[in-house]
């Protein structure tokens, strides 16, 4: 249940970007390395925003699949759902992730002034 | 939503691209919902906080000269058994200090005393059930419990589970995990981000390994799947074998 303690952490980020304003959606980057599952943070959120300013806004999760480039041929490819950190391309082991690490609140949907107001 | 989705062209996704301060979208976010209100960006990591902390305790352990580990595991691989087989060959040697992490009790606390090491229990119980793992903070909370400056090894017990405590840099120098074999040959490809993360893997319990049916062969090559450059050590932690290799390795810290 690690999502509550992140769910703690968006709050906080959250709020200080808002400003006071009404949030009406949270969006978040996830990639697929990091271990957090949506639906529980969408779970999860629901408990933390309850009885706080935030409550009624949601969480919107924009995945990113995991990635790794190659350093032998070059070739970027998806790791999988069975994850290989091996090149599809090559079979190469020497890879990097270039993708699916990302954790991050991209931007704020806020109610328009008059709708806050 | 509840799974990532993927693109056929493994590089032409539509969402992974990084968002300039001046660029706006024409339309609402990637939920569907119209928002009809404005959109402000943000683009802060959500574990900047933790990541921040992590890099105060990390400069605290440096200015104290002590080496830190972050030991981590699923529930019952045997982290507690070989930590205690670790303090009682390397207590005459080494200052040691440990930070355990438990959500409820002291039991593995309390297995461990009695060593000579200095002990800080963190309990993470938090009225949800408790975390499954320590953050930054929660080593943080133990630091004035530990006589840094005396210490020259801290060894971090992080709650037992294989997922969250991957996420959670705490301040450490290294990262090693306790598998056991009898946790079956594919919990590396199940469980990628906690086997990829720990620069050594101690592949435990290797002494039941005459009752099991366990391929280690299959298990060394999920590993190399997803961590191509893990070390791997065999240990008993019940018997002892391997645990001085392991405490090799703990002095090369």
């Amino acid at each position: 249940m690690h999502e509550l303690s992140i769910c703690e952490s968006i709050a906080d980020i959250t709020t200080r970007h808002a400003a006071g304003r009404t949030v009406v959606a949270i969006n978040v980057r996830i990639g697929q390395l990091r271990q957090v599952v949506p639906d529980t943070l969408v779970y999860c959120w629901e408990l933390v925003s309850a009885d706080t300013p935030l409550a009624g806004s949601r969480i919107s999760v924009e995945p990113v699949p995991a990635r790794v480039r190659c350093r032998r041929c070059e070739a970027v490819t998806e790791i999988g759902d069975v994850p290989a950190f091996e090149c599809r391309g090559c079979g190469g082991f020497d890879v990097e992730v270039v993708s699916g690490e990302e954790f991050l609140i991209t931007s704020l949907e806020l109610a328009t002034e008059e709708a806050g107001a | 939503m509840g799974r990532f989705h993927r693109h056929d062209d493994g590089t032409a996704h539509a969402h992974d691209h990084e968002h300039p301060d001046d660029h706006e979208h024409d339309t609402g976010d990637h939920s569907g919902y119209a928002t009809g209100g404005d959109r402000v960006e943000v683009l802060e990591r959500i574990f900047d906080e933790n990541d921040r902390t992590a890099a105060a305790n990390r400069a605290d352990f440096h200015a104290a000269g002590t080496r830190v580990v972050n030991l981590m595991s699923s529930p019952g691989a045997g982290k507690t058994t070989l930590l205690r087989e670790t303090l009682a060959r390397l207590a005459g040697e080494l200052r040691l200090g440990i930070i355990e992490g438990d959500i409820e009790t002291s039991l593995d606390a309390d297995r461990l005393a009695g060593f000579g090491a200095e002990i800080a229990l963190i309990n993470t119980g938090n009225g949800f059930g408790g975390e499954c793992h320590l953050d930054a903070p929660m080593v943080r909370s133990a630091l004035p419990r530990l006589p840094l400056a005396d210490l020259d090894l801290v060894l971090i017990e992080n709650v037992g589970n294989l997922v969250c405590p991957a996420e959670f840099d705490v301040g450490e120098d290294a990262r090693a995990m306790v598998y056991a074999v009898t946790e079956g040959e594919e919990k590396p490809l199940k469980y990628p981000v906690m086997f990829r993360t720990c620069g050594l893997v101690l592949v435990n319990k290797t002494d039941l390994l005459p009752y099991l049916d366990f391929d280690m062969d299959e298990f060394l090559g999920n590993l190399h799947k997803v961590s191509p450059a893990a070390e791997v050590l065999m240990v008993s932690a019940r018997t002892g074998e391997g645990v001085g290799a392991w405490c090799d390795w703990l002095r090369a810290r």
